[in-house]
């Protein structure tokens, strides 16, 4: 594993854009919040959702790394996803016909 | 796979160790796979004994109506811990952390798994899992009286200690996720040279699709089970309709983990049979693609179908529908595997050992098992049988009479292989034979009963039940005496038993090429793999003869 590790560079990511990924991880939760109080109906689970989408893919990609990764991780993370997706399609076949 | 073979001189993983330290501490600190395997076995077989013995005083309670031994409170108890126990810490992790553990590295010609500390870990947060469970019982509040399904709005609201029960549940969810983290990077990077997918063994297929679910589905009962204890701890609305929440929310996250947790118990039960079977059939396995590929199919399908558990919950028709459909489908995978199975018997030439006959065990029970799944995941039949003893009979015999006899049969045929003895054919014989007996006596008038519209998790009934509550109380006596003959015989010949054959089965995967017990790394040298899994013209170049 040692020797894999040496073959590609790892990439380095400056504490700049952690701290502005942080401040846009902080932004985007006081948007969610201050959305929550107003009353969209039923596009407020949508929005909410949306929200969350941008923030875990700026966890996932840039805290987690897997920007810079190799594509394997992608694949992994894509079949969770595709999963995730699934479960929500076949939940809301449920609530939104209740 | 010719030089995998073991000078007769070297030392085998019982007398050399990873650790620098004698005695117990040798094997609680020991990264080795096949010393962790033997871990896991002490503890998940004694908490499955635990788990028998209150199965048994729940039968004697039951043996008429109104109350016999106990009182209604610790029947709820009880029957919650019989739940919790065995699904917990015996069924979901056994296969996989026991056999998995110790055979998943040796049928792929590898020292050990990826990650052997993470290995560690993982047992040690099962430890600690366990304990907190156990601690859960003794505090005051009382052990927790929800079932193990820990539905809202009563777990919500029970006063007993559900809150350190279900975090206990949330702690061993880890160790199970790393394990499949450690078995996926195992079987893609610990490969031996030659061993191509396709001549992976099923066992390890079935692993491999065991992992995945463990991976992907675990962490969704982890946050419900956190949401759950901030809804005690704060009173926030998040699943009880008295504050606001959504009770079917919980049954919906809840079954989204515990369906696919059916298939973690199920798919390495589904790849022992298909290593036991072309063993003592001397026969490559009928349609080896087919059963690897269905494995796959299983675990991805098992994911769709978890609200049949919901039918009569309230949830929408068209959701009752799509699951009802889904739910049909998945027994198609399941299908193919029985057909392939019973294809390979067809002209093999059968040696009816006792690990073949747990299989053919197996069989008859997993049938029975899955075939009334179909009846209880149609829509029209779910609304009568819903929460009867039907379901209770039908989920021991998917869960009792699938995994559980495949654990005797994993055990009866591996046992030779992992502690180097030979155990006594004869008796092991008669405990098949007595299971096949008591299992019908305990579970088949539970179809009936179930039938006739007794409900499951009652601590009293109607006095027409009575005749057939008997007959299933005796068959838990005697599924108590077999477990003893089962068990005792395995006991009594690790310590008085004869030496074994290396490989006194004639199997041709993998760990049947390397001495028993295994060395320390598993072979002499590593392994080049030159033939499919299930090729018996091996044993001639293996010295083979049958006796």
């Amino acid at each position: 594993m040692q020797n894999d590790n040496s073959k590609h560079e790892h990439h380095v990511t400056g504490y700049g854009t952690y701290i502005l990924v942080w401040l846009a991880l902080i932004a985007l939760t006081s948007i969610t919040v201050t959305v929550s109080g107003i009353d969209f109906g039923m596009a407020a689970l949508g929005i909410a959702l949306f929200i969350a989408a941008i923030k875990s893919a700026l966890v996932i990609n840039i805290f987690m790394h897997i920007k810079f990764d190799e594509a394997i991780f992608k694949v992994f993370l894509l079949v969770s996803l595709f999963t995730l997706l699934v479960i929500f399609i076949l939940t809301f076949f449920d609530v939104v016909n209740r | 796979m010719s030089n995998g073979t073991v000078a007769a001189t070297e030392k085998n993983f019982y007398e050399e160790g990873t650790s620098r330290h004698k005695g117990i501490l040798g094997w609680l600190l020991s990264t080795d796979h096949k010393r962790i395997g033997l871990m896991y076995l002490v503890t998940i077989a004694s908490f499955f004994i635990v788990g028998v013995i209150i199965g048994v005083f729940m039968r004697l309670e039951l043996i008429a109506p109104g109350p016999t031994i106990m009182e209604a409170q610790t029947y709820n108890t009880l029957f919650t811990l019989h739940g919790v126990i065995m699904i917990f810490l015996f069924i979901i992790p056994g296969l996989p952390a026991i056999f998995g553990n110790f055979f998943l590295p040796l049928q792929l010609g590898a020292k050990d798994v990826a990650f052997p500390r993470l290995n560690l870990l993982s047992y040690w947060i099962y430890l600690i899992g366990a304990f907190l469970v156990l601690l859960s019982l003794v505090l005051p509040g009382g052990p927790i009286d929800t079932g193990w399904t820990f539905y809202i709005p009563y777990s919500v609201r029970s006063t007993t200690n559900v809150s350190l029960a279900i975090f206990a549940a949330f702690v061993l969810g880890f160790s199970s996720i790393l394990t499949g983290l450690n078995f996926i990077t195992t079987v893609h990077r610990l490969r031996a040279p030659g061993m191509t997918f396709f001549r992976m063994p099923l066992f390890v297929w079935s692993t491999y699709a065991t992992a995945w679910i463990q991976v992907i589905a675990t962490p969704v009962i982890g946050i419900t089970i956190l949401l759950v204890i901030i809804e005690r701890a704060f009173g926030v609305g998040i699943f009880d309709p008295a504050l606001g929440g959504d009770p079917i929310l919980f049954q919906h996250l809840f079954w989204i983990y515990s369906h696919p947790a059916v298939y973690i118990m199920i798919l390495p039960a589904m790849g022992v049979v298909s290593e036991i079977i072309p063993t003592f059939a001397r026969r490559t396995i009928f349609g080896y693609k087919a059963i690897a590929m269905s494995s796959l199919a299983i675990a991805f399908v098992g994911y769709l179908v978890w609200a049949h558990h919901m039918f009569t919950s309230g949830i929408s028709d068209t959701a009752r529908w799509i699951f009802s459909l889904l739910t049909f489908i998945v027994a198609l995978p399941s299908g193919v595997k029985v057909f392939n199975w019973v294809a390979t018997l067809y002209k093999g030439s059968i040696d009816p050992k006792p690990p073949f006959l747990w299989v053919m065990n197996f069989i008859v029970l997993f049938s029975i098992g899955g075939l009334t799944g179909l009846v209880v995941g149609s829509l029209s039949t779910d609304i009568h049988l819903h929460d009867t003893y039907f379901v209770v009979a039908h989920f021991h015999y998917v869960m009792f009479g699938g995994t559980g006899t495949i654990f005797f049969a994993a055990l009866y045929y591996w046992f030779p292989k992992m502690f180097g003895k030979s155990y006594n054919i004869k008796l092991a014989n008669v405990g098949v034979a007595l299971f096949f007996i008591a299992f019908n006596m305990l579970y088949f008038p539970k179809f009936i009963l179930g039938y006739m519209g007794m409900p499951r998790r009652y601590f009293d009934y109607l006095p027409e039940f009575q005749s057939l509550q008997l007959v299933s109380t005796i068959g838990s006596w005697l599924m108590l005496i077999t477990m003893i003959i089962v068990f005792g015989n395995l006991i009594h010949s690790l310590f008085k038993g004869k030496k074994s054959h290396s490989n006194p089965w004639g199997g041709v995967t993998l760990e049947w090429h390397t001495s028993s017990p295994p060395p320390l790394e598993n072979f002499h040298e590593i392994p080049t793999v030159n033939h499919e899994p299930y090729d018996f013209s091996q044993l001639k170049e293996m010295d083979y003869e049958s006796k």
